[in-house]
Order: C-alpha cells, then structure tokens, then sequence
C-alpha cells in the first residue's frame, strides 16, 4: 500500500496496533456481509427467474437450467425463504454502513467532473487500483447506486407480496403491475452489475484477496 | 481449478486463506437463522413441529414457510381493505384459470346442488342456491392475484361470508373455515378465520352482474381480495367450520398456506 487515508492516518495515532490495522482493506463485519449478500442474492435471483417463467412479463423466460425450486411453488419457497436472509443482512450492512461511517468515507462526495474523469481514465485503461482502500468515483457512484437499487428491489418486492397490507407501498410503485417491473428491472440492474463487479474483481485479483482474507 | 484459484489469488498463504474463507462463509449465519426461524415459526402457529428433525432443504423450506403464514398473520390488519376500481378497470376477458382445461371445469346443475354447512356451527341445514340468492348482496370490483403473478380485475357480487357465519350461527374462534369443491381431484383449501371475516370476504354468486358462469365458478365461489387466487376456491360444495387444519390441494403442495395480500 503506498498511499494511507487520511482517515488511516488519524487512526494510526491513536492506536498502537495501528500497523497492522492500516494494512486492512475490507474489514470482518463488511467481508461477512458481503458474501452473505452474495448467497442471498443469487438464491433469490435464481428463484425469482422461475417464478417470473409462471407469467412472463417480456417475450422470453429464463432457461430452467439457471432457476431454482424445480416448479413454481419450490421457488416461491425459496424466493420467500431467502428474504428474509437478504432482508436481514441488507439490514445490518446498512446500519453499520451509516453507523460506522463507512458509507459517508468511502462513498462520498460522489461528483460529475469527478465521475467523468475517472469513467474516461477507466475507458482508456489508465485508472489506477494501486490503493484499494479508496474507492475512484466509478466504483463509488455503481456501489452507492446499486445500495439504493437493492433498497428499491427489497420495497418492490415488499409491494407485490403484500399489495392491500401494504398498498400504500404499492401505490407508491404506481400499483401492483407497475411494482413488477421495477421488481424486474432492479433485478436486470443487478445482474448487471453483478457481472461488471465479478469481471473486475478477477481483473484486479487482489481486490478479490481483500474481500476474502480482508488485506 | 488449481491452476485457476493460483490465477485468481496470488501470494497468498492457502491455510490463511482457508481459515478467512471459512470465517466469512455464510453457512453458518444461515444455519442459526434458519433454527431460529423455523422454533419462532413452531411457536407462532403451535404446530409442534419437530426442529431436531434431520436437516433438509426441503424441511428448512417448509418450517420458513410455516414462519412466514405467522408473519402474514401478524401483518394482517383486519380492517385493511382490498383497493377497488372503477367498472371501466375490469379486465375483459377476465383470464379462466385452473389445473385443468375449461372443458373440465365442473358442470353444475342448480337444482341438484346444495351448499353443505358442518363443522362448529349451530345450524347445519343445507342450503339451495334459491335460498341463498335471497340473502343480502355487495358488489365488489378487486384485483385478483395470482400466485403465478399475473392479475386481473373483476366485479364480484354476493354475500359477505362472515354474515352467513352469523346466520349459521357459526363458531368464530374457531381457526379456520375449510371449502370443498367440485373441481376434479377434489379441490379443497382452508381460510383461516380472520381472513374470513373480513368484510370484503363474499360467498360470490355473480360476476360483472350476471350469474356466475361456469368458469368463474358456478354456482358459488369463495371471493377473498386479501388472498392469491388459488385462496379463492370455485364451485363450493361445503364449508367446515373447524379448529383443525385440513390442508387444501395447493397447500399440500407446497404453496404458502396463509398467502395474504
């Protein structure tokens, strides 16, 4: 690591242990969450493919090779099972996100020149991972946009389950049918995103090892 | 994969890594909630399931979706209605659905049909659909819900089935009122008796004004807008009010059995 945060810095002053805790990129709590997320998201993925192959929104289905549950009923099983894994832990990644500061430090401030610089260096194979510990403005507008699209995913979903308990939630999707396509659309967004993220992380493997043993 | 995990992680110590990857694995996390949820879901509906039962997928699944038919018990406000819609929302031609062709659908003759009451009721006198019609009816125009996803709006008229529990003078605390039809292989579904006692819930006998047809489930059906379609059982034979869950044909199968809207 040849750069520290200034973050890092201050932490290093007031902590003995301060060599060695600089040296971590992503600490326990956020690796724990991470895969755990992962897990959740590709269950609920997989069994929300087949229950979208019970009435189809588009003109396709999704094979049923990459679906979850065997029939319907399965899947729905699943989908409503793992929920609560996603729900649970998206949960607490979000409470100790906002607690720890960790959004606002690694997130933020998330600015257009910024934005466009680093998506023309990207472009041009000239952005740097030398420090892994900061995020360029590319990763920090796809991860603070795909936290808000998971929020989103989570109340679509809420909104199409329970449409008269929760009907003020529905509406605000513009009505059940309407809820269904924004339930779909954030599920393409993340599948999206999930493929970027998986190809960048084998591009750049030692983002992968910081996810992995956290250094 | 040798060579692959190398390309993918280099330099670093492989029991470090191990033990890491272990750490952040989310078996564990999953396991203890799993547990939890499925005692919390025994305790909720007092089912007396056995969570020292070996563990499966399929176990796990059932005991989460037990949990979850508590969970939508306890969302369940009563007094929460069903959005309506004006007529010009009704979807034409409202969607025949079922496990079986409409050239399968029951045939009914209503002169030779009677709705069978039993169960935990003070009165169990059969009931002519004539004798029925002539009970007080409310239109209603609701979206229906499928558990497949799709969903239609129709106009349904009939009596509300907590005023007929009235008048046969049903028990309320008991748990559920379970609906036999005359589907082929015997359709069947429990409603818990929250659900049918709220007030959209109607014994249905005409849809968009006209008698109920037969693919809409003549002569009665179940109209319940706070549950999926498949809670919404056609051609009624009898109704059981009881304390005893029967399972229904879906149910058994493994669709969630509360399935509220």
């Amino acid at each position: 690591m040849s750069s520290i945060t200034a973050s890092d810095q201050a932490s290093a002053k007031a902590t003995p242990k301060a060599a060695t805790k600089a040296k971590v990129i992503q600490p326990a709590w956020v690796r724990a969450l991470h895969w755990t997320n992962a897990f959740a998201m590709v269950l609920m993925i997989m069994s929300g493919w087949k229950i979208y192959n019970a009435s189809p929104l588009f003109d396709f289905t999704f094979s049923d090779s990459i679906t979850l549950g065997g029939w319907l009923g399965g899947a729905l099983l699943w989908h409503f099972a793992a929920m609560w894994l996603l729900m649970v832990n998206g949960l607490i990644y979000l409470a100790l996100g906002l607690a720890t500061g960790r959004f606002r430090k690694k997130l933020l401030p998330i600015t257009p020149e910024g934005v466009l610089a680093d998506t023309k260096a990207a472009l041009t194979g000239k952005l740097s991972h030398e420090d892994l510990t900061k995020y360029n403005y590319v990763q920090k507008l796809l991860y603070a946009g795909i936290i808000v699209v998971g929020i989103l995913i989570v109340l679509s979903g809420l909104a199409i389950w329970k449409p008269v308990q929760l009907q003020y939630l529905t509406a605000m999707f513009g009505g059940y049918e309407a809820a269904r396509y924004v339930h779909f659309f954030c599920m393409a967004a993340i599948v999206a995103f999930m493929v970027v993220h998986v190809v960048l992380a084998l591009l750049v493997p030692k983002s992968l090892r910081a996810m992995i043993i956290g250094r | 994969m040798g060579r692959l995990r190398n390309l993918l992680i280099p330099g670093v110590d492989k029991t470090l890594l191990l033990r890491d990857a272990v750490k952040t694995m989310p078996d564990l996390t999953r396991r203890r909630f799993i547990s939890g949820g499925a005692s919390l879901g025994a305790l909720t509906l007092l089912t007396g399931c056995d969570v020292t039962d070996q563990f499966s997928a399929e176990e796990m699944l059932k005991q989460v979706s037990k949990f979850n038919d508590g969970v939508q018990a306890w969302m369940f406000n009563p007094d929460a209605m069903a959005p309506t819609f004006p007529e010009s929302a009704i979807t034409k031609p409202f969607p025949f659905n079922a496990y079986y062709s409409l050239d399968e659908a029951p045939e009914i003759e209503a002169k030779d049909w009677k709705l069978e009451v039993r169960g935990l009721v003070e009165n169990k006198k059969s009931w002519t659909l004539e004798e029925l019609y002539k009970l007080p009816q409310v239109k209603q125009v609701t979206r229906h819900i499928c558990v497949e996803g799709w969903s239609a709006i129709g106009s349904w008229s009939g009596t509300p089935l907590r005023d007929f529990l009235q008048i046969v003078g049903a028990d309320t605390r008991a748990k559920y009122v379970w609906f036999q039809c005359a589907d082929k292989d015997g359709y069947n579904s429990p409603l818990d008796m929250r659900s049918a006692l709220h007030a959209q819930t109607q014994m249905t006998f005409k849809f968009g004004d006209e008698i109920l047809p037969r693919a809409y489930g003549f002569p009665m059906k179940i109209r319940v807008p706070t549950k999926l379609g498949f809670k919404n059982p056609k051609y009624v034979l009898s109704m059981e009010v009881t304390n005893d869950y029967k399972g229904g044909f879906w149910e058994d199968q493994g669709y969630n059995s509360f399935s509220g809207s």
